[in-house]
């Protein structure tokens, strides 16, 4: 290795593209590039979530409007045209509400809560982490101690309880509102151990770092220290985690939502769509069961092939 | 005339990547006799241990060998299919690398481990193997060898265990021994007596060694001839005396001449000594700084007797304003523990530290003086900067936190006049530190340290993990910056060529007690405590070559 003592300048004129160029020649993209698993799955995520995003716009029906319903539109199997004359390509459910526009507001719903309880998790746990992993001691003993209590239950017995407890303590009438900030809460709260396990870990590994202890001895914040030095270079990892914790997310607001303790029934997600749908099974209306179910799997499946894809292109050991 | 135990002919190895091929060695030839042990020295990334691991047969892939080939006692062996390979790896080829740590296996004993070595190559059976490998251990100098043969590799030192690498690698009674780095992850003392264990076993086995290593001293002391090889080729082969004494080629020229030796070259000047203690600049006094051991989270609320281990045990010294004082010592001799001290990162359990006249650890106002005056340069420049940050950042944040420069241009100015300072471009400034190479960053750790205008700058190892030619380049600007600026250094450091250079006085540690300090040429010259004398003859250095 040469050691020039004047390395070769760029021209600072074409900056923006030539960054744009090294970010598509990167490694990332080129990981990206070269599994088809990966590509496939980030289309299925983006069309849902675009589905999702854009319901009000592009639903072919808006199902919450009650002057829009019609009884007689009821139970019309996939493809085919209701008695009322509409046609409905994935047919209706027992109200008549069609089921591809219930799918596509009941996705919004999920997706929110995910995205919304991931961010509250991430924020919860990076932060009580990175003051675990700093501080150390007493501190560290304390946080890691709740988490590892906390790890050692099922993350939807947590939820439950976190569910049942705050409503509890909110009153009957603000109980509609509320549900759908109470499960937020309840999916975050279920969910930052793994952040802060993480982020401890390497922010252990990196406080050991010379680049801190320049900080250190200059006499920085510790508090600026941990959010400037330490926490961009523990985000890695966090990215990874929050990809796969969003699809764990979405499945525990489901299963919360199909156990009748989730959103209420007014604004329902995949999970209570699929509560609903399953009282139909049986009786040969399969679609109100089988098209939301496929949604949250495909959902589900895609966001996780995404966290794990993830991993392996920012561990390049792994590769 | 002989043949050659190993022949290299115009050996290539290419690392074919995405839209590139990477030439790791390019055309290098040369051949080994037998009994001889030849020396491949070079630089990081020189293509030194990839001809070895192409001799061995283990590139790792995508890597292969494009064209050349190698032969072993006149057998082409390049070519051969794996499971040939196999059976020449351990039984005509032993190999010892660098770390013992991770080239025995923690979980078998060191005699089952020898046993089966052993058995796997010679007809011996399970007593008769049992006995040669405690032979073995003998010879290569492990005390009472039958009892220690039921011992894991973790109940041995690290020195101790390269001896057992070495017995493994020539149970077999191999003809040609790889020893790739064999002591550079071991003390200097240590390191000397490997040398020599190494050197014995394979004369009284016979075996020729190719012993691959980035220090010219331990080649001076080991090999009969030497190949230098620089960017994947071989840039000048021949005696160690003919080289060292007379290089021919200005690659050679250039690497001799930046080795730093532990003798004083003719024509330096020795820098003059510190006078008196009570009136320097700086001041340690009965330095002491103790450690718990074990235990740790709640079991500290546990009521009971904590164990102390004494790191740093009544050290004091005493540094001019404008010199520089080596502190010497081996790992866990307490010199980094010191270090820590000094610039504030570690409390002492004891004693005192005064900068310019104020003790740096009374209170705020302490401390505010000593951020003024303290900063530190260390030793892994890829860790010392942060990767996330612009060079720019990195820079000016030591007068940013100090408030020496508020507005963004007096920072970009003073950030940029730094930068010319450690011979650096300035137009540098926007880019990320992975951009360059480790003498380069080890420039910006310096800009970095001088931003705060300090007048003491604690060096921790400052060159121990740059290249010889790097280091020599390093050290000369940390003296015209010492010139520049009258800095005072602490120098921190193993390599006792490099303090002798540097230092204007010298205190040697070992196992926290400073067990001698004074003038560095009345310590290299004339030591008197058992442990420098130790130490000063077991550092390998090229003024003594064989």
């Amino acid at each position: 290795m040469t050691d020039l003592p004047h390395s070769p300048e760029q021209p600072v004129v074409a900056a923006k593209t030539s960054r744009w160029r090294t970010f598509l020649k990167s490694d990332i993209v080129w990981s990206y590039r070269h599994s088809p698993v990966t590509i496939v799955a980030s289309i299925v995520a983006l069309v849902l979530i675009l589905m999702a995003v854009l319901a009000p716009w592009i639903a072919p029906y808006n199902p919450f409007n009650p002057a829009t319903l019609n009884l007689m539109d009821g139970f019309t199997p996939p493809n085919s045209n209701s008695f009322a004359g509409r046609y409905f390509i994935l047919g209706t459910d027992n109200q008549g509400r069609d089921v591809l526009s219930t799918i596509m507001y009941g996705s919004r719903v999920s997706l929110f809560v995910g995205f919304s309880a991931t961010l509250f998790a991430m924020v919860m746990g990076v932060g009580l982490g990175l003051v675990a992993g700093y501080l150390g001691g007493i501190w560290d003993a304390v946080i890691m101690r709740v988490a590892d209590v906390q790890l050692s239950f099922p993350a939807i017995l947590i939820a439950l309880l976190i569910f049942g407890v705050a409503r509890g303590l909110i009153p009957p009438n603000q109980q509609e509102g509320a549900a759908i900030w109470v499960l937020i809460l309840a999916i975050g709260l279920a969910n930052w151990a793994q952040f802060a396990r993480t982020v401890r870990g390497a922010t252990m590994v990196e406080r050991q770092k010379d680049y801190v202890s320049a900080a250190r001895i200059l006499g920085v914040n510790p508090f600026i220290i941990l959010l400037r030095h330490v926490l961009p270079n523990v985000m890695g990892p966090v990215l990874v985690i929050g990809t796969i914790g969003l699809a764990l997310a979405i499945i525990e607001e489901a299963t919360l939502s199909y156990l009748g303790v989730g959103v209420p029934p007014t604004q329902p997600s995949l999970g209570t769509l699929i509560r609903i749908g399953q009282q139909f099974l049986f009786s040969g209306e399969w679609w109100i069961l089988l098209f939301p179910a496929v949604t949250l799997v495909l959902l589900a499946l895609s966001v996780n092939l995404l966290g794990d894809w993830l991993r392996d292109a920012l561990n390049p050991k792994l590769r | 005339m002989t043949e050659p135990v190993l022949s290299i002919k115009d050996l290539v190895v290419e690392f074919p990547f995405r839209n590139d091929v990477f030439r790791a060695v390019s055309g290098v030839s040369f051949d080994i006799m037998p009994g001889e042990v030849v020396g491949v020295v070079g630089e990081s990334g020189a293509g030194k241990s990839m001809t070895g691991s192409a001799v061995i047969g283990l590139i790792e892939p995508p890597g292969h060998i494009a064209s050349g080939e190698i032969r072993l006692k006149g057998e082409r062996i390049d070519n051969l299919p794996e499971e040939a390979k196999a059976k020449l790896r351990g039984r005509r080829i032993g190999m010892v690398f660098q770390d013992p740590l991770t080239s025995l296996n923690p979980l078998y004993t060191i005699g089952e481990q020898l046993i089966e070595t052993i058995r796997t190559h010679l007809p011996l059976n399970e007593a008769e193997a049992r006995q040669k490998a405690i032979d073995l251990l003998t010879e290569a100098g492990i005390p009472k060898a039958a009892e220690r043969m039921e011992s894991y590799p973790h109940q041995f030192s690290g020195g101790m265990r390269q001896r057992v690498v070495i017995a493994l690698a020539i149970a077999a009674e191999p003809e040609l021994i790889i020893a790739d780095e064999p002591t550079s992850a071991l003390d200097v003392s240590v390191q000397a007596q490997i040398i020599k264990v190494l050197k014995k076993l394979c004369a009284n086995h016979g075996a020729a060694v190719m012993l691959i290593t980035h220090d010219m001293g331990v080649i001076a002391q080991t090999a009969d001839r030497m190949v230098v090889m620089h960017q994947g080729t071989v840039v000048e082969t021949g005696t160690v005396g003919d080289i060292i004494r007379r290089p021919q080629e200005p690659y050679t020229i250039k690497l001799i001449n930046s080795i730093p030796t532990i003798q004083r070259q003719a024509g330096d000047v020795a820098p003059e000594a510190a006078a008196n203690d009570d009136g320097a600049y700086v001041q340690v006094k009965h330095l002491v700084r103790d450690f718990e051991i074990g235990g740790g989270g709640f079991l500290k609320l546990l009521p009971g007797k904590v164990e102390m281990f004494r790191a740093v045990n009544d050290v004091s010294f005493a540094i001019e304003k404008g010199k520089t004082f080596g502190l010497v010592g081996e790992s866990g001799s307490g010199k980094s523990t010191c270090a820590k001290m000094i610039v504030g990162l570690l409390r002492p359990s004891s004693g005192q530290i005064t900068v310019d006249g104020h003790d740096i650890w009374a209170g705020g106002a302490g401390h505010k003086e000593r951020r003024k005056r303290v900063q530190m340069i260390f030793q892994d420049p890829y860790a010392s900067l942060n990767p996330r940050w612009r060079v720019a950042d990195i820079i000016a944040e030591p007068m940013r936190t100090l408030g020496l420069a508020r507005n963004r241009t007096e920072v970009d100015h003073r950030v940029a006049e730094l930068l010319t300072r450690v011979r650096l471009d300035p137009s540098v400034m926007r880019k990320f530190p992975h951009e360059f190479s480790g003498g380069q960053r080890q420039r910006i750790a310096i800009a970095r340290a001088l931003s705060s205008q300090p007048e003491f700058i604690v060096c921790d190892e400052p060159t121990s993990a740059l290249d010889v030619s790097v280091q020599a380049q390093v050290l000369d600007l940390m003296q015209e910056l010492q010139d520049e600026f009258g800095l005072t250094y602490l120098l921190i450091s193993h390599n006792l060529a490099v303090v002798r250079q540097m230092s204007s006085a010298v205190g040697v540690l070992h196992n926290g007690v400073l067990v001698e300090k004074g003038p560095t040429d009345a310590i290299f010259d004339n030591p008197q405590a058992d442990y420098t004398k130790m130490l000063l003859d077991a550092v390998p250095d090229i003024s003594r070559v064989a």
